[in-house]
């Protein structure tokens, strides 16, 4: 008898035990990812159909590479704000020089390529303005970011003046866009391989390292020999080339060079590296969680999209969510350090 | 006894009357998670005295004083104040008992005024307004009755640390206490600053306030001590007076080892000059016109108070401070040349020549906190072959030679994958350590290596120490702790004021003749 009284309570303790041994080591995006798929599992009829699985996969693939830009910049203590600015000039100027390419008379896979690299230049453009500013000139990254969003906004009005571009060649949508390979779209085989490519450079790389050791100490990193000024700098060129990729990619889907896209991109971006447990502060976070943050508020969308909740509605959850989401890891800080030994 | 904190200010016969205990702590134990940091201690203070608080770090004085101040709250033990039982709720409370502290960290706020941050939090009002004229009155009189030269209407930001340390006592000193704590507030004081602290220290013990004075300075003590408590490891080791606190006994009491056992004997082999620095002048002239040598298989001290610019000379030859003039060569290379403008310093340059600086302040500049002991290690060294090829990180020898490097060391717990900050202060030093032994070093800079180590690290420090120099490295020393200066190096420097005072050989070191450059414009007055 006194033996089951003692140890019942021990099991119970055990559980519990471990629940927050989760909780401490994984953050609360698993829990998070439980409750949804649950929740949309009993409301929603279609939530698990194959049909709308890939359509959350691949809604998610341009949200997946901007929050894994997001993160690098994160990483480093910084944050980039004009990644929504980077899609809509991204997207202006590749439409733009696809559609004068390819109406000058050359090949289609030739304008496309010309295309591409014109947006992927004035993409990465934009980080290294964001980078020399922060870097050389020690603006903070939220003025510098946000002065360049407005900055970078009205230029890509001004290019357009706010009218959508169209006449690109077919190829480009129907390969980049909407293209299939082995039953998947093209789209999220481009993202795969991009996320094993900044799961490489972010652990196996010195420059990954780096920006751990930066955001984690700067001083420290300095004394220690290394160019903190450099790879500050490199940090948002990485953040605006990664971006800038999602961007085309979009632009493909869109089928259309729009100047007025991707405005909810920095929230959201930054929702995701914070679901995935990166730190506001700089020097932590790992590349899958991100990954599954940006998954997981791709999939939320989804189901309320499924549950007819109206898109304004939608930005009061995603904002709630935002808010718990770092709480939940103010708790787990306190209970990391309680947990310590 | 019914108001005692009121009754202390007034030059009441009973207050003064030096011998009264004040405040008593029977048995006192804390046990946070996982450790006992309080084991019965005893304790007491009386009026007009000022009862040193000395160990090592981690010892249990803090833990102490805060219980006494009102932060945490004890796990057993009774605490008396004025004979009578109490118990502390929170630090306003133990205000209103008369119990008030100054802790290393300031609480001011750097943009209000003087008269503000007195004020702070207990503001004068009339119905729903500040009443203002009160609030400037009262301040007057608190800092003209301390003597302080300050103006009440200065904003904070615009003071000197002395200065600001006046304002956190005069703000500890308004609320009328008759107990007042110290938490080794001369940390970041220059030495001229510090002689105005204990003056000051002097004239509240003369109130007949008993004062609490934590430190684990041997010089201090003898300076403004009048009984000494000794704590090791959260027990209460021994209580003396200050007569009978010989360096050789302190260190004895705080460290459970006679002074041979802490020190190692280091083999000198004074081989080819490693660096020579030549009448260096940096920004702000913290160091002027210094001339130093070091050699290969030598350990040479740079002894002085903190703010005697021992530590920027060290931080200049790594290239973190700002030079003015003079010119320093390093293993037969000049790497400063004010005059014919030659500058190869910096810390990616002089880590590849060979010189390798560890800075004292192990949090702020030395390691990555939130990182593991793997990559603390590699990180000043990841561009070596043998941790990287042209592209990616060879992480298997990462682990390997990181792994060596610990158990030479000999880290406690000896895994390499846990973060930083899960690790002891003495630890975590022996990591800032190791992170020097990845690469081939001809020189190295430790900047006060020891503080807030336990002993044992200070041991496996000084160990490591004796390894480098036998090996044929040289070794200069910046340091602060005497102890240190006088059974470790084998010949130092004495700075004073940005300016260099004395070269001392090995026979000549002795207490007396390093504290005489130490204080040395004390002496002549």
């Amino acid at each position: 008898m006194a033996d089951t009284a003692q140890r019942h309570p021990t099991a119970l303790e055990r559980a519990e035990y471990f629940a927050t041994l989760i909780f401490v080591r994984a953050g609360v995006l698993p829990w998070f990812l439980l409750v949804a798929i649950i929740v949309f599992a009993i409301t929603t009829d279609n939530f698990f159909s194959e049909r709308n699985l890939m359509q959350v996969a691949r809604q998610s693939t341009y949200l997946i590479m901007v929050s894994m830009g997001q993160m690098v910049v994160l990483l480093t203590a910084g944050l980039d704000l004009s990644v929504g600015v980077m899609f809509a000039l991204v997207s202006v100027i590749t439409s733009m020089t696809m559609v004068g390419v390819w109406d000058g008379g050359a090949a289609t896979t030739g304008a496309i390529l010309i295309g591409c690299l014109a947006g992927f230049g004035a993409g990465t453009g934009i980080g290294m303005v964001n980078g020399i500013g922060v870097a050389v000139f020690r603006v903070p990254p939220f003025m510098m970011t946000l002065a360049m969003s407005s900055i970078v906004f009205g230029i890509a009005l001004m290019i357009t003046g706010g009218t959508p571009i169209y006449g690109m060649p077919d190829n480009f949508a129907n390969v980049l866009g909407y293209g299939k390979g082995i039953g998947v779209p093209i789209p999220i085989w481009i993202t795969i391989g991009f996320i094993i490519l900044m799961y490489v450079f972010l652990n196996w790389t010195r420059m990954g390292r780096y920006l751990y050791a930066l955001g984690g100490n700067l001083k420290a990193s300095q004394l220690s020999g290394i160019s903190t000024r450099f790879y500050l700098f490199m940090a948002y060129v990485v953040t605006a080339g990664i971006t800038t990729i999602g961007a085309i990619m979009l632009t493909a889907r869109l089928e259309s060079g729009e100047g007025n896209i991707g405005k909810e991109y920095p929230l959201l971006s930054i929702a995701a590296c914070v679901i995935g447990g990166v730190s506001l502060f700089g020097g932590t976070g790992r590349l899958p969680n991100v990954v599954l943050g940006a998954i997981f508020i791709i999939l939320v969308q989804n189901g309320m999209n499924l549950l007819r909740i109206s898109s304004y509605m939608q930005l009061v959850v995603i904002g709630i969510l935002l808010i718990l989401a770092v709480i939940a890891d103010n708790y787990r800080q306190k209970l990391l350090l309680m947990l310590r030994d | 006894m019914a108001e005692p904190s009121a009754a202390v200010l007034e030059d009441s016969p009973e207050a003064n009357a030096s011998g009264d205990t004040l405040l008593s702590l029977e048995n006192l134990s804390k046990q946070f998670p996982g450790t006992l940091a309080l084991d019965r201690v005893n304790f007491d203070v009386r009026a007009g005295e000022v009862h040193v608080l000395f160990g090592e770090n981690g010892a249990g004085k803090s833990t102490l004083i805060q219980i006494v101040a009102g932060v945490h709250r004890p796990s057993g033990g009774t605490i008396h104040l004025h004979g009578k039982p109490i118990n502390i709720h929170s630090v306003h409370h133990a205000r209103q008992l008369g119990v008030s502290a100054v802790f290393q960290e300031f609480s001011l706020v750097p943009h209000l005024t003087v008269e503000e941050n007195l004020f702070l939090g207990d503001e004068l009002t009339r119905g729903p307004i500040l009443n203002k004229r009160a609030l400037a009155r009262q301040a007057r009189e608190t800092l003209d009755r301390l003597g302080f030269p300050l103006r009440p209407r200065d904003q904070v930001m615009y003071l000197s640390r002395a200065e600001q340390q006046m304002v956190e006592i005069a703000k500890a000193f308004r609320t009328r206490p008759t107990i007042m704590i110290f938490d080794e507030p001369t940390a970041s004081l220059t030495e001229r600053e510090t002689d105005r602290l204990f003056s000051l220290i002097e004239q509240i013990k003369a109130e007949g306030i008993g004062i609490i004075y934590i430190t684990h300075r041997m010089n201090e003590i003898k300076r403004i001590g009048d009984r000494i408590t000794v704590l090791r490891d959260g027990v209460h080791i021994d209580t003396i007076p200050v007569e009978e606190a010989t360096d050789q006994k302190l260190v004895e009491l705080m460290t459970g080892r006679v002074i041979e056992q802490i020190f190692p004997d280091i083999k000198r082999n004074p081989a080819e000059t490693m660096l020579e620095v030549e009448n260096l002048v940096t920004a702000k002239h913290f160091v002027n016109d210094v001339s130093i040598n070091v050699r290969r298989g030598e350990v040479v001290g740079l002894a002085g108070l903190v703010g005697s610019g021992k530590s920027d000379l060290g931080r200049a030859c790594f290239g973190l401070e700002r030079i003015m003039g003079g010119r320093i060569t390093f293993d037969g290379d000049v790497v400063y040349d004010r005059a014919k403008h030659v500058n190869k310093l910096g810390p990616r340059r002089m880590l590849d020549r060979g010189l390798y600086y560890l800075p004292s302040d192990r949090r702020q500049e030395g390691l990555v906190m939130m990182q593991n002991v793997r990559e603390n290690v590699a990180l000043p060294s990841l561009g070596l072959g043998k941790f990287s090829n042209r592209l990616f990180l060879r992480r298997a020898n990462e682990r390997r030679v990181v792994r060596d490097i610990a158990q030479k060391l000999d880290l406690m717990p000896l895994n390499i994958e846990r973060d930083l900050e899960h690790f002891s202060g003495g630890n975590q030093q022996k990591v800032l350590v190791g992170k020097s032994l990845v690469r081939d070093v001809k020189l190295f800079v430790f900047d006060e290596p020891t503080v807030g180590v336990d002993v044992g690290a200070r041991v496996a420090i000084y160990e490591f120490i004796r390894d480098l120099c036998e090996a044929g490295a040289g070794v200069l020393l910046i340091s602060s702790d005497l102890p240190e200066i006088l059974h470790l190096v084998h010949r130092t420097y004495v700075m004073y004021r940005g300016e260099l005072r004395a070269e001392l050989d090995q026979s000549e070191i002795s207490e007396e003749s390093v504290l005489h450059h130490f204080f040395e414009k004390e002496d002549e007055a």
